[in-house]
């Protein structure tokens, strides 16, 4: 009976969290916190800190860890299986449309128009990450500006640019890095 | 047979990886998978990845998951798309399950944090990096207006925090009627003749 509850409660958060990330956050603490009682809201807030630390989809990951508090492993699976499932359906059947129709003359005009929006959000995001990194969670100000952030972003870019390593090793380098200036400071 | 399975591993081994380094939200993913499959496996073409982000981006759920399936299908059908579902799955599955149990250690830990701190400065130099590659191919088709509409949705997204959902709608329309403009004058160039 859990695991049915659980997988329906992360369906619909799958189901509803369009725009990813942030935008599944409010859904993920109605149906775990308010509607289930699963997490008490400290262990919420314990949740998002713990999945904004870790890699991958803020879902997943609270589909992972509500899982496997409530039912163990096969909760996790079977939360995280809800989480996805809508994805695979919706987005299989856009594939199929976008593969068979992709040459039509007005997708090609929907498409070289949403080019330029895409880029555009994924600059905005990496924005908004450069800021949370050199400003911390103040915002813009002269005190709040992080030296340390600043140099290990211009000197990682500049890696990037010049010899165009993996990205994982950049990611990894600046961490080991960044982290051992800032344990030291 | 056998390079058709040495294909479905190259894409698990890839989105695994990928996935187990996604700090930073959906669009860190893009930026790995822009870099592995486009720049490094030529695998799809740049335009293709920005149309598949596109889609991704439009669907419900989390966008690192839409842009995985996308890409496992159009590289080898639908044995791809549950291929790369898995392969995005699991780092994050694997890390919060051993994770879990000690939470509170692992939240509170100073050279975690540290190293975390230190990360997010590399993380935001990959996705500049993409940016200006993608940006600076944009302004290279020397088109005024799509020029116009990176920027103007970049405004509407950082600025006013419109949702994504609604820019990709707006722009899509934008580039719909462009092209039909564009039939409409060659049509006339054609009758005057």
């Amino acid at each position: 009976m859990i695991a049915i509850k659980l997988f329906w409660s992360f369906f619909q958060i799958g189901l509803f969290s369009i725009g990813g990330g942030m935008a599944a956050m409010p859904l993920i603490q109605n149906q775990v916190v308010d509607l289930h009682h699963w997490l008490s809201l400290t262990e919420f807030t314990d949740l998002i800190t713990i999945a904004e630390m870790t890699p991958g989809p803020i879902a997943i990951n609270s589909a992972t860890f509500v899982g496997i508090r409530i039912f163990g492993i096969p909760g996790a699976l079977i939360a995280t299986f809800g989480c996805i499932l809508p994805s695979c359906i919706i987005v299989s059947v856009l594939a199929f449309i976008y593969f068979k129709y992709k040459e039509m003359t007005v997708i090609q005009g929907v498409l070289s128009g949403l080019r330029p929006a895409v880029v555009a959000l994924i600059a905005s995001a990496g924005v908004s990450i450069l800021r949370l990194t050199v400003f911390g969670e103040s915002g813009f100000s002269t005190q709040s500006l992080n030296y340390i952030a600043v140099l290990l972003f211009a000197s990682a870019l500049f890696v990037l640019r010049k010899w165009k390593p993996n990205p994982i090793i950049v990611m990894l380098g600046s961490g080991i890095i960044g982290g051992a200036i800032y344990l030291l400071v | 047979m056998k390079i058709k399975n040495n294909l479905l591993l190259k894409l698990f081994t890839s989105t695994f990886y990928l996935s187990a380094f996604t700090f930073g939200g959906g669009y860190v993913i893009i930026a790995l998978m822009k870099k592995k499959f486009v720049d490094n496996l030529s695998w799809i073409g740049e335009d293709e990845m920005l149309n598949l982000t596109a889609i991704a981006q439009s669907s419900p759920g989390a966008v690192a998951v839409n842009a995985s399936i996308l890409l496992g299908y159009r590289v080898a059908g639908i044995p791809g798309a549950l291929i790369t579902i898995v392969g995005t799955v699991l780092p994050p599955l694997i890390i919060i399950s051993a994770i879990s149990f000690f939470y509170k250690a692992f939240r509170d830990n100073n050279v975690v944090n540290a190293i975390l701190n230190g990360m997010q400065a590399g993380v935001a130099a990959v996705i500049a990096d993409v940016v200006l590659n993608l940006g600076g191919n944009i302004c290279k088709e020397k088109d005024l207006s799509y020029i116009l509409v990176m920027v103007s949705a970049f405004i509407a997204t950082f600025f006013f925090k419109i949702n994504a959902m609604y820019i990709i709608l707006v722009c899509g329309i934008i580039g719909a009627v462009k092209v039909w403009l564009q039939a409409k004058r060659v049509k006339r160039e054609v009758l005057s003749k």
